[in-house]
């Protein structure tokens, strides 16, 4: 069957087979920085957007995305470039697997609530699993992130 | 593997009922349960272009379409003043934001799955589902009726329910849950839901005095810990449910009486 | 410690930001796709041998391209055990066999042009199995007249104390002094065992290979692996091709916490490859690696633990009955660190010990490493021993550590007599206690809800590499424009050793991180190393970069006198420059690089090996907080903290990051993660579904200290740290369970029924 679609902003028209998942299809297109780390919607590694909001690409139809705008890490480097340099200075990218969907993610909880708090940081990213961490550098990166936005936002010219 | 020969997306109702009435067709709900399948599918119907999506505030009932996502129920400011919060407490521990934004109500309802925590909420809140074709049924009876070839378009929530408390014991936070447990304290009386026991929930009346007490409470926790029937799974095992049904129905009862 | 610039400073890793802004880095982003797809046929039966086996049909689905049953495969066996040969792990496998041992032990290996081709033939393989009866439970599986190894070639290399004809993977018994006669005099003898599961790792990239031939006719194995060379070895064997015909190398690995030390995936598509000339691809679904991966060994530790009224511990007595399931991977040496690495944490006043295993085969999936590699298991018994003993003599757990402890100077019997040259565990206690508020905490607090507080205290060691085993080589080569190349065979799992060790170099040649690139590791290329496992890579591997740096410094003074016409030793080198100490003369480092590479006879490239005669235990203290629902038994980990010795952190920003990685895994060993077998031996957990790792909801806050020492035998005096962070948490977790509930949980994991359970008497 064919779909169309907006992938990272281009419009796409692909021929496909109806059960194709979107995390597969996105990789075929080159949208390698999506990863499966499961076969059970419990890692958030394959996180993307639709329209904006994020799902789990290993639980979509490609099909079901026909029509839809769908973004992936690699269409959202600039906004990902914000912040993941604090995520670098805390090492809590370590082995880097599951960053995409993590960043993916913060990408649409920092969109939906520019000023979590940590609660509301671990319960948005919740759903993203990470084996290496302990989490806890992740949210210092975030936290850290977040302090200098905000020092900079009090005082332009710091 | 999941292989389909077909993905359509119908257009009218009238249209997705006729194909689903082939045993070899399937309606698609947010894809979270059916993926994990090994199964051949003639035709899956996607109900996405029938205007499903929809959280619509009828007055006294709020009407929610099957293709509403958990997410937004549980980020919806009318439900969760209508609920007490209890709707985003019911949906909040569903593994993460990204698959809640995928499951639906339709499919979670429809599903009528033993670990589901809207189905135990949404039976204490006495829902209605509305199927296109056999038409309104109270959850209550839904529950218990076999998988037929419908479609549930909606689900009505009363509006003001009563006082409403939504309990679950997981073994980590975003788990299945162990047990769940719906109270909702109305004018109608009281009713408590209890699910994942592991079977699917239950739905209770209680008879209370008039005035919720921890003594009252602990009692009527004790008459529903009797009544209902507990099941193992790896989760944990019957007797534990048990002792732990007594305590979640006391405090949601009590967390009801807080609210007064 | 003398001033660093780049050691012990937190660095960015390398490797971050191309990580972070998801580029392609991983097996599959940079394997072709259009490769062959590799599959297993995997076993239902937990014991069974094949009768007959059909794939005719199976074959004729269109894309299927070759199946390979037992009747095809090599007939040699081998261990897929990333360990020095010759391996204590006895070679009990071969690459398909007509017994099968596990349920998903494979049964056939099918190659075909797409997914769906391989799925749909994979249904069509007609199998007769006559079925067996398993050996399932591994109490009874010594000397069970059931053999999981039957066959006449099964070998162990190695004296372990393996017995096929047994079931015996391994055993041994060692002791110091009168064990029973010390017990006997004691006041009190705490006698318990306590039991712990089959963890998996539960890295979030699963096993995954890529092989295909190369131009010139050899095997090139590119794979998500901890140990290039052991892979080489292993496909050698297993293959019955030489060596020099395999080429293996790694890309970023998505963890590997011991997972990757051992060959799991490998031989299936390299014997596709060989076979059809093809390249070949398996990745492992989340399934696969939960039933048929490479786990923690699970074990049942008695300990026997004598002690005065004082609290003076005399003596213990500890046996481990290890399970290494259907194969050998790492059984016979998991098992003796369970009583290597915890016994010593005593030796304050220990008096005699008895330490003793058996390691058994039985009917479920292999064991293999995990990281803390059977000190966690042990570490558990006798951290949880020792705090029933404060509880049984009414004495803070903390004191009572204070009492026995080893410290720095002492030689620790139970270590093979080595000395703690190093050892800062006294103030990580002391600190530990500060920054917790034990002394505040300790005392269970009522919330009046019905919950109660209540906190939990653990001591840990490990190792630093495997003492006279492990070899770590380095090549540090100056390049035009004077910068660095560091190549090594030891694997950057996520680590950061690529970073750490890139810091070394840096320091030692005076130089900016930035100026230091690293690669690694490939067989073909870089200097031998034995991989990254055993807690080896900065201990180890650290020490060879620092040679080998001392080693180009002396080439790069070698080639500048040249250059300046003077004798080399009226030169220093600078990091920017060599100049003569008069200050009459200097040349830059860049204009020496591009020298030595016009008319030059003089290396500046130098390659350094090292291995330790010792191993240096890094030390660590955690203590817990948790809340208990004393009415559903629901623990909730409030707070962890914990304070480590690791000698001298190369990188604090990596090392502490390790350090909460290890504590959270611990945490879910503790508490969430479970292995449940049916009666037929078929594993319950086999997803993430059902398999619980810890979201970042459920393991409370961290807070991470050091406490450091200085390792005289380590780089800049580091020790490790990889692994002892898994230690804690268990035993500590536990005892603050017990305080909260009056119920020791001695089978992890710490579920609120077994709780609440124990608490209504019904467990």
């Amino acid at each position: 069957m064919e779909i169309r679609l907006t992938l990272n902003g281009r419009q796409l028209r692909a021929e496909i087979e109806p059960a194709l998942l979107l995390i597969d299809f996105l990789r075929a297109q080159g949208c390698l920085s999506v990863k499966r780390g499961c076969e059970t919607a419990n890692c958030g590694l394959c996180t993307v957007l639709m329209d904006g909001v994020p799902v789990l690409s290993c639980s979509v139809l490609a099909a079901r995305a026909s029509g839809h705008s769908v973004q992936t890490l690699e269409g959202l480097q600039e906004e990902a470039e914000e912040f993941v340099g604090f995520i670098a200075d805390q090492g809590a990218e370590q082995c880097g697997f599951c960053n995409p969907g993590y960043v993916m993610n913060t990408i649409a909880l920092l969109r939906e609530n520019p000023n979590p708090t940590d609660d509301e940081i671990r319960a948005y990213l919740a759903g993203n699993l990470c084996r290496c961490s302990g989490y806890e550098g992740q949210l210092r990166g975030i936290r850290a992130f977040l302090n200098a936005r905000g020092t900079k936002e009090v005082n332009p010219h710091a | 593997m999941l292989t389909f020969r077909q993905y359509l997306r119908p257009q009218t109702l009238d249209e997705a009922y006729a194909l689903c009435q082939k045993r070899a067709n399937l309606v698609l709900g947010g894809m979270l349960w059916l993926k994990m399948q090994n199964r051949t599918v003639d035709t899956v119907i996607d109900l996405c272009d029938l205007g499903l999506d929809q959280v619509e505030d009828l007055g006294e009932e709020w009407r929610i379409g099957a293709m509403v996502s958990l997410r937004t129920l549980e980020t919806h400011p009318g439900l969760a003043a209508s609920t007490h919060g209890a709707m985003a407490d019911c949906l909040c521990h569903i593994v993460g934001v990204q698959f809640r934004n995928l499951a639906t109500v339709g499919g979670s309802i429809y599903g009528r799955f033993g670990f589901s925590d809207p189905l135990t909420l949404f039976l204490a809140l006495e829902a209605v589902v509305e199927l296109h074709h056999a038409g309104d049924v109270p959850l209550a009876d839904f529950v218990n009726q076999p998988y037929e070839r419908d479609i549930l378009t909606h689900v009505r929530l009363p509006k003001h329910p009563g006082r409403v408390a939504y309990l679950a014991q997981r073994n980590t936070a975003t788990d299945f849950p162990v047990l769940t447990c719906a109270v909702a304290v109305g004018e109608s009386g009281a009713r408590c839901a209890i699910g994942a026991r592991p079977m699917k929930a239950c739905l209770v009346k209680l008879d209370l005095p008039e005035s919720i007490t921890p003594e009252t409470a602990a009692a009527a926790g004790d008459r529903v810990a009797e009544q209902v029937t507990f099941g193992s799974n790896l989760r944990a095992g019957a007797d534990y449910r048990r002792a732990i049904c007594r305590v979640l129905v006391r405090r949601a009862l009590l967390g009801c009486k807080e609210e007064e | 410690m003398p001033e660093t610039k780049t050691v012990g400073h937190a660095l960015r890793k390398k490797d971050s930001m191309g990580l972070l802004l998801g580029k392609p880095a991983f097996l599959c982003d940079v394997t072709p796709a259009d490769c062959l797809v590799v599959k297993l046929l995997r076993s239902p039966h937990a014991h069974a041998l094949i009768r007959s086996i059909d794939t005719s049909i199976a074959m004729k689905v269109p894309g299927m391209v070759a199946i390979y049953t037992y009747k095809d495969v090599p007939h040699n066996r081998f261990t897929n055990a990333g360990q020095t040969y010759p391996e204590p792990s006895p070679h009990d496998r071969l690459i398909l066999d007509q017994r099968l041992r596990f349920v998903g032990d494979p049964v056939a290996i099918l190659a075909g042009e797409s997914e769906k081709a391989v799925n749909r033939a994979m249904k069509l393989i007609k199998v007769d199995y006559e079925v067996l009866t398993p050996v399932l439970d591994f109490h009874t599986a010594k000397d069970n007249p059931i053999l999981v190894h039957p066959e006449e070639d099964w070998e162990a290399l190695c004296p372990v104390g393996a017995d096929n004809h047994r079931n015996l993977c391994a055993h041994e018994v060692c002791s110091q002094g009168d064990v029973e006669a010390e017990l006997a005099g004691c006041d009190v003898v705490i006698d318990h065992t306590w039991h712990t599961k089959a963890c998996q790792q539960a890295m979030m990239e699963t096993f995954r290979t890529y092989t295909e031939m190369d131009p010139f006719g050899r095997l090139h194995v590119i794979s998500s692996t901890q140990i290039v060379f052991h892979v080489r070895r292993i496909l050698s064997i297993a293959l019955g091709i030489p060596k020099s015909r395999i080429h293996v190398e790694k890309p970023r690995i998505g963890g590997g916490f011991g997972a990757k030390q051992t060959s799991v995936s490998e031989v299936y598509p390299a014997f596709v490859t060989l076979k059809t000339g093809r390249p070949a691809r398996i990745v492992f679904t989340r399934q696969e690696c939960q039933i048929a991966g490479s786990p923690r060994h699970e074990m049942e530790v008695r300990v026997r633990l004598g002690a005065d009224r004082q609290g003076n511990i005399r003596a213990m007595d500890v046996y481990t009955l290890s399970n290494t399931g259907a194969y050998s991977e790492h059984g016979p040496t998991t098992v003796g660190l369970s009583g290597h690495k915890s016994i010593p944490l005593y030796t304050g006043g220990l008096k005699a010990f008895r330490f003793g295993y058996d390691v058994v085969y039985t009917n479920v999936q292999a064991a293999g490493a995990y990281r803390g590699y059977g000190a966690t298991q042990g570490i558990f018994a006798v951290e949880s021993a020792v705090n029933e003993l404060a509880d049984r003599l009414g004495i803070d757990p903390v004191a009572l550590r204070e009492r026995n402890m080893v410290r720095q100077g002492m030689i620790m019997p139970a270590y093979y007599n080595e000395p703690a040259n190093a050892c800062a565990l006294d103030r990580c206690l002391t600190r530990c206690k500060e920054i917790f508020d034990w002394d505040h905490r300790f005392p269970v607090l009522d919330m009046g809800n019905g919950k109660v507080r209540a906190a939990g205290v653990a001591m840990a060691m490990q190792g630093s590499g495997i003492s006279g085993v492990d070899v770590g080589s380095a090549t540090v080569k100056l390049n035009d424009d004077g910068f660095y190349s560091l190549t090594i065979g030891a694997a950057d799992m996520g680590t950061g050793c690529d970073t750490i060790l890139a810091q070394m170099v840096a320091e030692c040649m005076d130089c900016p991180l930035d100026n230091v690139i690293v690669f690694g590791a490939d067989t073909d290329t870089s200097p031998y190393d034995s991989g990254s496992y055993a807690s080896s890579t900065t201990y180890v591997t650290g020490k060879a970069v620092e040679k080998a740096c001392t080693q180009l410094r002396e080439q790069i003074l070698t080639l500048a006198a040249e250059a300046l016409g003077c004798p080399a030793d009226e030169l220093e080198f600078t990091g920017q420059e060599v100049r003569r100490c008069d200050g009459t003369a200097s040349i830059s480092l860049v204009d020496l690089a591009t020298r030595s590479m016009c008319n030059n006879n003089t290396a500046v490239q130098a390659t350094c090996t090292h291995s330790s005669p010792m191993s240096p235990p890094p030390f660590m203290v955690g203590m817990a907080w948790i809340e208990l629902d004393k009415e559903t038994g629901a623990v909730t980990l409030l707070d962890y903290k914990a304070v480590v010795d690791c000698g001298t952190p190369i990188n604090p920003a990596l090392a502490r990051i390790q350090t909460e990685g290890g504590l959270c895994q611990g945490i879910g060993m503790a508490l969430y993660e479970d292995v449940h077998y049916t009666d037929t031996g078929r594993i319950l957990e086999d997803s993430l579904m059902q398999y619980k790792i810890p979201t970042r909801l459920d393991m409370g806050h961290l807070q991470v200290e050091f406490e450091s020492s200085y390792e005289p035998t380590g780089p800049f005096g580091a020790k490790s740290i990889g692994e002892i962070v898994i230690n804690t948490p268990a035993p500590a977790i536990a005892q603050a369970v017990y305080r909260a509930s009056g119920v020791w949980v001695r089978t992890l994991p710490i579920t609120p029924e077994k709780v609440l359970m124990g608490m209504q008497g019904k467990a």
